[in-house]
């Protein structure tokens, strides 16, 4: 029988029609009809252990659970017959043998499915007269609160973390009555994807350990919005009260996120409730910060601008964070263009701007991911960069894909990839000669010393069908950056693989669009190493926020004046911005992100902006007219969207990239500093969420060498080192990493104590502190 | 005839004198008049005063912040807000009634499932400022403290019904 051929079954007297080999509960589930279950969920295999959905089918003397049951032609199904009531019920009363009556404190009240089919198919009283099983409670981390007491043993989270997260970290011990859901060993959840278990969990086990206790399901009011941190652009929806986001569940969106988003994205909301959040304008007399009224910051920002900007407009410029919608991007474009300047950049983290590419695309769907047959990555940790793409990457793994990472440390992998890690420098040399074992020739590859690997990598691309190379965000701070996406273009056209970019931030694509990014003025580099007069800083922290943090303090502080539009105030801001105006936050303001694929996702303002914040592109609007910048009346973000669409020409397609000049900027001896960015440091909302803070993968500044490095500078674990890097230097710990290759050192950037450093990638000198 | 009947009725006063007589009779009956506030009339155990939360023997407070009185309340006068206290047990840190908005309807002594929020027999309160119309936690503990047995005495005498 082959798997389209559709058979015709009844349920209920109902006929339907369904693929043959399909699940019944598939089935039913499309027509409406609720058949009640626990255990089965859709995106997990199926165990077919809670028993809830046994249905009577003709034919077959005993009930049968409908999650396990394939359809037949003509196969007659009764889910309320006596039989198949009976047996539900009988199976709750098991069910609720053993689970708490502690409705009232539970989290999960009021949204729980044990609830909802106790209503429907449990007994008023209870038979059950013996002690209930009580489960001491377990700490697995920061975010998620445990209650296995309440646990109906369902194990969905448990297939969670074997299939979709990759990691089996948690498991079922014992049997029967002894069973009982626990890490194997006494530790916290460390997937950056483990929110997803509060959603699986059908009771109250799981649920959210910042949200304890805070807020009913029924007080709450949902909205729509985009998650605002890396360029997938999951769907969310915010469940707000009294005007304060109480959590972020996910949106079910089979093109971008399935049913599954990132911590990152579930938790961040938190930072919007940070300390340091703007409330009011502040601007800076004589050293001293004030607050005062919107007019006047306006007007003392207006002023600023103007009088540094003096006769020439290129002598301003604008850099803009990432993760700013599309329209305060285009605002901040058209403003700078009205004061004659178009320095405006987005990319503030990369390390190299020769030559040039086409807008930084995924170069296909992101549902595409799934049937890769063979990735190659260059310079990206996607587990920690992109986490709903390493998901869909995994799951083409799983089905047999090969996956080569080309990076500067060796990863962290929850599947089989072939990893070629080497220095920086080797990176280049990597890609060369898997370029050469092609058969390419050109200026880099012809030097290009070809190994097995190397072999191996070209063979796997060339032999699978469809394949991608992909550059992340290690490969665009990376110092040579256009070496390398010149390489992988080259590498990708011998193979016919897709080119591909992982953009690193929610509206990295939106900034190439509305000419944020790759336009034709400086871009954020040269906006530093060649000072301007006057910047406008859009959510950028200056500590934080650049590919070369020290550069940019010194080029922000020695300009005549700074605005800086920020929800918060940090300290590197203070110190080097003229004026702060304070902008709304993430869910606060209407905007639009655009994401890899390059899908177009607006988004309306749930909260209201805390205190006297206003959305960022409404403060744009209002500077635009206090400095007299021609068509600048906009009465809603939905015009400025207007205007930016139609003045934006680029449509999402192939990537392309030239090369420009072909010299080799990365020093091929010495100790060389990769520069990644941590999980939970990526932008500002993140590091200010206290939670995601707690956890594993919010690690504190270190230089990690391998053994060997650590022992030719006399080092030991745990030493205080200075790092010396250029004419930069700071003091931080050191970790011993088997992980990293030789003449590489790790060095996390957008960390607190790695302001002080230089590029994310450079040469780095070590000394005893 | 009828015109006759009716001129005797109202040439004698019969009317008057038949409902003088009706009260002349209660002159000198029992009186039931009750001389407030030196004396009240008595109370039912279901009576619906002012809100009041209870508390265990022990002194620890009853109300574990489930929030179906806040859900149930027609009038929306119940505001709470919870989180985890430092033992890790569920309770409110916010619990408001305006009793300008309560209309003592007793739902949400009906929702609570530990029997918290009660309303007691006070009937006589006053407020000066607006500001008192909002009975607080600490203020609703307070009275639950004062007429804790009370309480308990009705709501044992209510079990029963329940």
């Amino acid at each position: 029988m082959s798997d389209d051929q559709m058979v015709t079954i009844e349920v209920d007297g109902r006929k339907l029609e369904a693929k043959a080999g399909e699940l019944l509960i598939e089935v039913t589930d499309a027509a409406g009809i609720n058949i009640p279950r626990f255990c089965y969920h859709k995106k997990l295999s199926v165990s077919a252990n809670c028993r809830m959905c046994l249905v009577e089918v003709s034919k077959v003397p005993k009930p049968i659970p409908a999650c396990a049951t394939t359809v037949n032609n003509g196969m007659q199904v009764f889910t309320r017959s006596p039989l198949a009531l009976a047996a539900q019920k009988g199976t709750m009363e098991f069910l609720l043998i053993n689970h708490p009556l502690d409705c009232p404190i539970c989290d999960q009240g009021g949204e729980c499915e044990l609830q909802d089919v106790a209503v429907g198919y449990g007994s008023d009283v209870s038979r059950f007269v013996e002690g209930k099983r009580v489960i001491p409670e377990r700490n697995i981390g920061p975010l998620i609160a445990t209650d296995f007491t309440r646990c109906i043993h369902c194990t969905r989270c448990v297939r969670f973390g074997a299939e979709i997260a990759g990691i089996r970290e948690l498991g079922a011990t014992g049997r029967g009555e002894h069973m009982e859901i626990g890490t194997y060993v006494e530790k916290s959840i460390d997937s950056e994807l483990s929110g997803n278990i509060i959603d699986v969990c059908p009771v109250g086990s799981l649920t959210s350990k910042p949200a304890r206790y805070q807020a009913r399901a029924w007080e709450l009011v949902q909205r729509e919005a985009v998650a605002p941190h890396d360029s997938v652009g999951s769907n969310l929806h915010i469940h707000l009260r009294r005007n304060q986001v109480m959590r972020v569940h996910p949106k079910d969106n089979e093109s971008v996120n399935e049913c599954w988003i990132s911590d990152r994205d579930r938790f961040s909301y938190l930072g919007l409730y940070s300390e340091d959040r703007v409330t009011r304008p502040l601007i800076k007399t004589e050293g001293q910060w004030k607050e005062c009224d919107w007019q006047e910051a306006l007007d003392f920002a207006a002023q600023g601008m103007k009088k540094a900007r003096g006769g020439d407009g290129d002598q301003i410029g604008a850099l803009v964070s990432p993760t700013a919608t599309l329209e305060e991007m285009y605002l901040t474009r058209k403003l700078m263009g009205g004061l004659g300047s178009r320095n405006v950049d987005s990319r503030l983290r990369q390390g190299d701007f020769r030559g040039e590419e086409s807008a930084p695309w995924l170069g296909q769907s992101i549902a595409d991911l799934d049937n890769l047959n063979g990735v190659l990555l260059i310079g990206s940790n996607v587990r920690k960069e992109q986490p709903i793409f390493a998901h869909r990457l995994r799951k083409a793994a799983m089905e047999g894909a090969w996956v080569g990472f080309v990076t500067p440390f060796e990863l962290d992998m929850n599947y089989r990839a072939e990893q070629l890690v080497s220095s920086p420098a080797g990176m280049i040399s990597d890609l060369a000669a898997v370029a050469k074992a092609l058969g390419l020739s050109g200026s880099l590859v012809d030097d290009a010393e070809v190994s097995d690997v190397h072999q191996r990598v070209a063979e796997k691309l060339k032999t699978a069908e469809k394949t991608t190379v992909l550059l992340g965000n290690l490969a665009v701070a990376h110092m040579d950056y256009s070496l390398l996406r010149h390489l992988g273009a080259l590498i990708a056209d011998a193979t016919d693989s897709v080119l591909g970019f992982l953009p690193e931030a929610a509206n990295s694509v939106g900034a190439r669009l509305v000419g944020v990014a790759g336009g034709d003025g400086l871009d954020s580099l040269a906006m530093l190493n060649s000072p301007r007069k006057g910047y406008l800083l859009l959510g950028v922290e200056p500590d934080w926020d650049f590919w070369n943090p020290s550069l940019a303090r010194q080029s922000l502080s020695e300009a005549e004046f700074v605005v800086a539009l920020s929800a918060y105030r940090s300290a590197s801001l203070e110190e080097n911005a003229d004026v702060i105006l304070p902008v709304a936050g993430f869910t606060e303001s209407s905007g639009t992100y655009v994401n890899a694929e390059g899908i177009w996702q607006s988004f309306n303002g749930s909260v209201k902006p805390m205190g006297e914040a206003r959305p960022a592109w409404k403060v744009l609007r209002v500077l635009g007219n206090l400095l007299d910048v021609a068509d600048f009346e906009y009465n809603s973000s939905s015009q400025v969207l207007e205007e930016a669409r139609d003045s934006s020409t680029i449509q999402p397609g192939g990537n392309s990239s030239t090369p420009g000049e072909l010299n080799v900027r990365t020093p091929a001896a010495g100790l060389v500093r990769a520069g990644d960015v941590p999980l939970y440091a990526s932008d500002a909302l993140v590091r200010r969420s206290n939670p995601l803070q707690k956890t594993n993968d919010a690690i504190s500044a270190a230089v990690h060498v391998n053994p060997q490095v650590a022992k030719d500078g006399g080092f030991s674990a745990g030493d205080q080192v200075m790092v010396k890097q250029g004419n930069t230097g700071a003091t931080m710990a050191l970790v011993i990493d088997e992980a990293i290759p030789d003449g590489c050192a790790r060095i996390p950037a957008a960390l607190s104590g790695t302001g002080e450093l230089g590029g994310q990638f450079g040469e780095v000198t070590l000394e005893k502190a | 005839m009828k015109a006759l009947r009716d001129y005797v009725k109202s040439l004698f006063l019969l009317e008057l004198m038949k409902g003088l007589g009706l009260t002349g009779r209660y002159l000198f009956k029992k009186k039931f008049t009750v001389q407030y506030p030196e004396e009240k009339a008595p109370i039912s155990s279901r009576f619906r005063g002012v809100h009041a939360l209870r508390r265990y023997p022990n002194g620890e407070e009853r109300c574990i912040a489930c929030k179906l009185c806040e859900a149930t309340c027609p009038a929306l006068a119940i505001t709470i807000e919870a989180e985890p206290r430092d033992d890790g047990s569920r309770r409110t840190t916010r619990y408001d009634i305006d009793l300008f908005k309560c209309i003592f309807c007793g739902y949400c002594q009906e929702a609570c499932p530990v029997d918290a929020i009660v309303e007691t027999r006070i009937y006589e309160y006053s407020f000066e400022n607006r500001q008192e119309a909002v009975l607080t936690k600490e203020k609703l503990l307070a009275i639950g403290d004062k007429c804790e047995a009370q309480l308990a005495a009705d709501i044992s005498a209510q079990a029963d019904y329940r």
